[in-house]
Formats: C-alpha cells, structure tokens, sequence
C-alpha cells in the first residue's frame, strides 16, 4: 500500500470508528442537537423581542447564521476533549504502536467531528425553518455557506487537536476552550450588529474570524438587506477571503503541530 | 540462537528523576524473558522505549534486528503490545474493537474479520463479541487487549504486568494462554512484580531497581543467589528449640536461626525434599513435637531483602503503615507522565 493510501485508509477506519460511538451514546447527538435548538428559541424569542436589526431585516433571518457559526466552533471542543480521553484511556498508546499512519487518529477524529456538524447544522436549518428564517440564495451559493462553516470549523477542530493533546484531561479541555470560544463568539457580530460596540470592541469584532464567517454565511444565504451600505473594514467587506485565510493559517500552524505532538505524546 | 530483543545502555531521564540508569538486556529468540522489579523501577519504560513509544535519552534498542527509532514503522509491524492498563474502545464491541486493530495493520477487510473470530474464539469470548467492551469484567477486557495485541501475529510479543489486577482465576487463565503463545514460538517480554509469575512464565529473568539491573539469571540462578531455599519448623513448645537445632545442625549448610515468640526454626539447606526426609529422621525419638514442617523458596521480597539490603517499596511500606487503608500503588517513574 503507497503510504498516501494507507493515511485514508487508516484515517477512514478511525472515523468509523469515532462514529460508532456516537451510535452507541445516543445522549451524544440528542444533547449536540438540543443545544443549538434551545439557543435558536432563547435567542429568538428572548433577546430578538428587544435587538433591532438595522434596515428592516427580521431578527431570526440575522440571528441563524450567527447561531450556526457559534455552534460549530464551540462542537470543535469535542475534538480536543475526546483526544484527550483517548490519551487518559491509553488508546493512543495502542494506537501508537501500530504500524498505522502517524496523522490518521487526528485526521480521523477531526473528519468524525466534520460529519457530526453536518447533522448539526441540518437540525438548526429545520429548527430555523420553523422560527421564520429562509434562504434567499440559490442553492449552490446556500451550499458554499455551509462549506464556509464547515471548513472553518475544520481548522478550529485541529486547534482543539493540540490543546486536547496537551492538557490530556477533557474537563480541563471543555473549561479552557470555553473561556477563549465564548468571547471569541461574543466579541461578533454573532447575535446583534457590532455599530453599537465600544470603539476597541468594535475593531476587535470587525478584525474577529468569526465575525467574518457569520458575514460571509449571511451574504451565503441571502440573510442581508439588498443595497444596505457595506460593513466597516476590509476583512467584513471580503468576509469569505478572510475566512479562508484563517483557515489556511490554522491549518498550516496546527496540523503538523498536533501531528508532532500526537507522535511524542505518553499516555498515563 | 539468535537475538530477538536486544539492548544496550539504555537511559532515560524525566526532570526529576532518572527512570532508567543504563539498562542492558538481551531475549532470545523464541523464549520468555520475565523483567521483574518493584513499582517505579522503570520496567514500564523499558517496554515504552521497545514498543517506540518513548525516545531513550541514550543507548539502543533492537527488535527483530530493527532499531526501534531509525525503524521504528518496520518495529511496529512486527510486535504486539498489551500495556498496564487494557486499551481497548469501551463503545466498540469486541469484534470492532478487533477488526479495527486488524485494518489498522492493514489486513483486507475480509481477513481482519477472520481473525477478529479467530482470536474471539480463542480467548473465550465468543459470546460477549457483540457487546460493547463497556460491559466486560476486567478480565475480558485484558484477554481483548491480549487478543488485539495478536492481530498481527506478531513474533515478538510486549505483556506489561498482564496479570496486575486480576482475580486469581483469571490470573490462572491468563498464564495460560501467556504459556500457549510461547509453546508457539512467540518471543515474549513480560514484566511483573512477581516472582512467582516470571518463575512460571519465563526462561530467563533480569530484576531491575531504580532502572538498575540488579540480578539476572533464570528462576534457579536467582534464588541461589538469594541463598536457596530453607527448611521451616514451627514446634509445639520453644523449650524444644535447643534440642531441635542440636539434632538438626548437620543438615544446616549456614548458621540455623530460631525464634522463641514464633516457636520457628530456619536452616538454610541444600537438596530437595530428601533433606525434609533426612530431617523428620534425625527428630525421631526425641520427643520434639512438630506442627508444622516446610522446604520454602525465597520469593521477590526475599531477592530484593539480599541483593540491595532493602525491601521492595511496597513491602516497605506495607510494614511501615499498616494501618492505613486504601493507599494509592506509588507513582511508577515508569508510567512516563
């Protein structure tokens, strides 16, 4: 086998097998499910009866993209815990002394993660459906939006690679990732406009990749007044550019970052 | 006979402390070589370092002829691991759990799926194959471990403390198949605590300490060192002491020892049980009364007492702190953290 085959070969056997668990542990996709679809209702109803969205535009239409970009950036945490699980249970070890591709347990556990926001989205799509937000695009540009959220997502899931690999608890995962990922999703234009922002705030929310992902997932879907004057700052004016951009220096940074770690790491 | 594991001035350090301080050893192809020591002596990280877990700070290491950094993919192929604690997926039934480990060697799908029966059937799991591994005592899990590690058929085989935390009957079963596997020709590192099991288990034997090696030899070698064995007599009266070690002195092949409180006699001797014989003999008629008579075998705590004048840390402390209950094992240097 030429060694390109046996990385998706491996790569693919650790997918299934990450997705065999989620079929044994339903309480995994019901919770991963429940929670974007209690975030779209509390948002919706409880803060769009008093968030004005400038130019007419419906608060549900502003607010789902921003719930789909903070959804799966914070499903990214299940990257970092679930490597760390795998440490503390002594799998990497065993996984280790196969003669197995060194990158297949990250890129395996990353793809398994992939396919679980892929469910994620369609049920926040449904539930969006039902609380009055539509696409207004074709079908291919509705496509990209969700390859935009995905990809970034991807690259977010290699960050939370390393740290899961470095903290090797995933309780202590969950907690760091939470103190950076609810700013980082806050400090947006997730769920209301950034005009409002202190002017440090602002500039942070305009320069912000996720900013840039929910701007690029609403002009994606269509989730924009028609001729409203474009945002402040170039990054929200080429907002998929950006994206990608990010995405390429994560990827760049952490890949072979997690993947040297992941070589040199000890279990218990 | 050629060498299947070998190695030379082996050193790793952490931080504080230098888990192994110059380890050589070498196993036979085909044999069993029983890597004995206490908690914390490193053999933990003798096993990281062969199964290319862990780098050495110095010295090599070779498998099969294969250095286990430069080659360590060819390493990896060729042996099987079963670690301390038993590393298999707790949501994957035991066929996954195998047929996994199976495409993860790259054998066709067909194949790893025989196998995968193959192996079930041989370690006495059939009946719990489609269950998920969450389900299963401790002693299936570590026979599922034992199984995934021989997926590959692997020619050298890595066993760390296989038996730690077994109840006996597992135990028992355990060294079993551990036996079956060496009848095969399988060459088998297996470390331990216990003398008892690498004296059943292993041809050779090497103790370490403190990621020292202190003794090696086999089973034999080492209790010779340790002095051989002794023969034991409790007595019904310790005013019979005197009278019994008088008679039975010329047996004695070093200075007999005796103990009024306990009523016990020890004289280390040499021979088998015809020393037993020859001493029930010279007792005869002399009113001494016997409750209990032994040949006994020195055991670890015995080797470690001669070879570096102290006990084994766990023995230590055991005697040092009775009362307390529940103590966590010490920290093992060799657990690499």
């Amino acid at each position: 086998m030429t060694s390109l085959a046996m990385s998706v070969s491996d790569s693919l056997t650790i997918t299934r097998r990450n997705l065999i668990k989620v079929k044994r542990v339903p309480d995994l996709i019901v919770f991963a499910t429940l929670s974007p679809i209690m975030f779209v209702l509390l948002f919706r109803y409880v803060f769009g009866s008093a968030i004005p969205v400038p130019g007419g535009l419906s608060y549900a239409e502003f607010l789902l993209p921003g719930i789909f970009a903070q959804t799966v950036i914070f499903g990214s945490t299940i990257t970092g815990a679930s490597l760390a699980e795998d440490l503390q249970k002594g799998l990497i070890d065993r996984f280790r002394s196969l003669p197995m591709a060194r990158s297949a347990v990250l890129v395996g556990r990353t793809l398994a993660d992939t396919l679980m926001n892929v469910l994620t989205i369609a049920v926040m799509m449904i539930t969006g459906f039902v609380v009055g937000w539509r696409i207004h695009t074709s079908i291919g540009e509705a496509v990209l939006g969700v390859l935009l959220l995905l990809t970034f997502a991807y690259a977010m899931s290699w960050v939370m690679a390393f740290v899961g690999l470095l903290v090797r608890t995933p309780e202590v995962v969950n907690n760091a990732s939470f103190i950076v990922i609810f700013p980082i999703t806050f400090i947006a234009n997730t769920f209301v406009p950034i005009d409002g922002f202190p002017s440090v705030l602002k500039t942070f929310a305009e320069w912000n990749p996720v900013s840039a992902v929910v701007q690029g997932a609403r002009e994606l879907f269509g989730n924009v007044v028609p001729g409203a004057p474009e945002p402040d700052g170039w990054a929200l004016q080429n907002p998929v550019l950006y994206v990608f951009i990010w995405v390429a220096v994560f990827l760049a940074v952490f890949v072979p970052l997690s993947v040297r770690t992941y070589r040199r790491t000890a279990g218990r | 006979m050629t060498d299947a594991i070998v190695v030379e001035g082996l050193v790793k350090r952490y931080a504080a402390t230098t888990a192994l301080d110059g380890v050589d050893l070498t196993v036979a192809e085909g044999s069993v070589l029983g890597l004995l020591g206490p908690n914390g002596a490193g053999k933990t990280t003798v096993v990281r370092i062969l199964t290319t877990l862990l780098l050495a700070d110095a010295g090599r290491a070779e498998v099969m002829g294969l250095d286990v950094v430069r080659d360590a993919d060819a390493v990896r192929a060729s042996i099987g691991l079963t670690g301390q604690y038993a590393a298999v997926d707790e949501y994957l039934t035991g066929f996954e759990n195998l047929e996994m480990v199976g495409r993860l060697y790259h054998l066709p799908r067909a194949e790893a799926r025989q196998r995968a029966g193959e192996l079930l059937e041989r370690f006495d799991l059939v009946d719990a194959a489609g269950r998920p591994a969450k389900t299963y005592s401790g002693g299936m899990r570590r026979r599922l471990d034992i199984a995934a590690s021989l997926i590959n058929r692997p020619r050298v085989l890595f066993l760390d403390e296989p038996t730690t935390g077994l109840d006996p009957r597992s135990r028992l079963a355990m060294w079993e198949f551990i036996a079956e596997l060496s009848d095969g020709g399988t060459t088998i590192l297996l470390t331990t605590q216990y003398l008892e099991e690498a004296d059943r288990l292993a041809d050779r034997m090497v103790v370490i300490d403190r990621g020292t090696v202190i003794a090696r030899g086999t089973g034999d070698d080492l209790k010779a060192q340790v002095g051989g064995q002794r023969l034991e007599f409790t007595l019904a009266r310790a005013v019979d002491l005197a009278e019994a070690t008088r008679r039975l002195r010329p047996l004695a092949v070093d200075e007999p020892r005796s103990d009024e409180q306990s009523r016990r006699l020890s004289l280390p001797v040499r021979g088998g049980t015809e020393v037993l014989a020859e001493a029930l003999r010279l007792l005869e008629g002399s009113g001494v009364e016997i409750l209990d008579v032994g040949l006994r075998r020195p055991d670890l705590d015995d080797v470690f007492l001669t070879l570096t004048g102290h006990a084994t840390e766990d023995a230590a402390a055991a005697d040092a702190d009775t009362t307390t209950t529940g103590r966590e094992p010490a920290p093992t240097a060799g657990s690499a953290r």
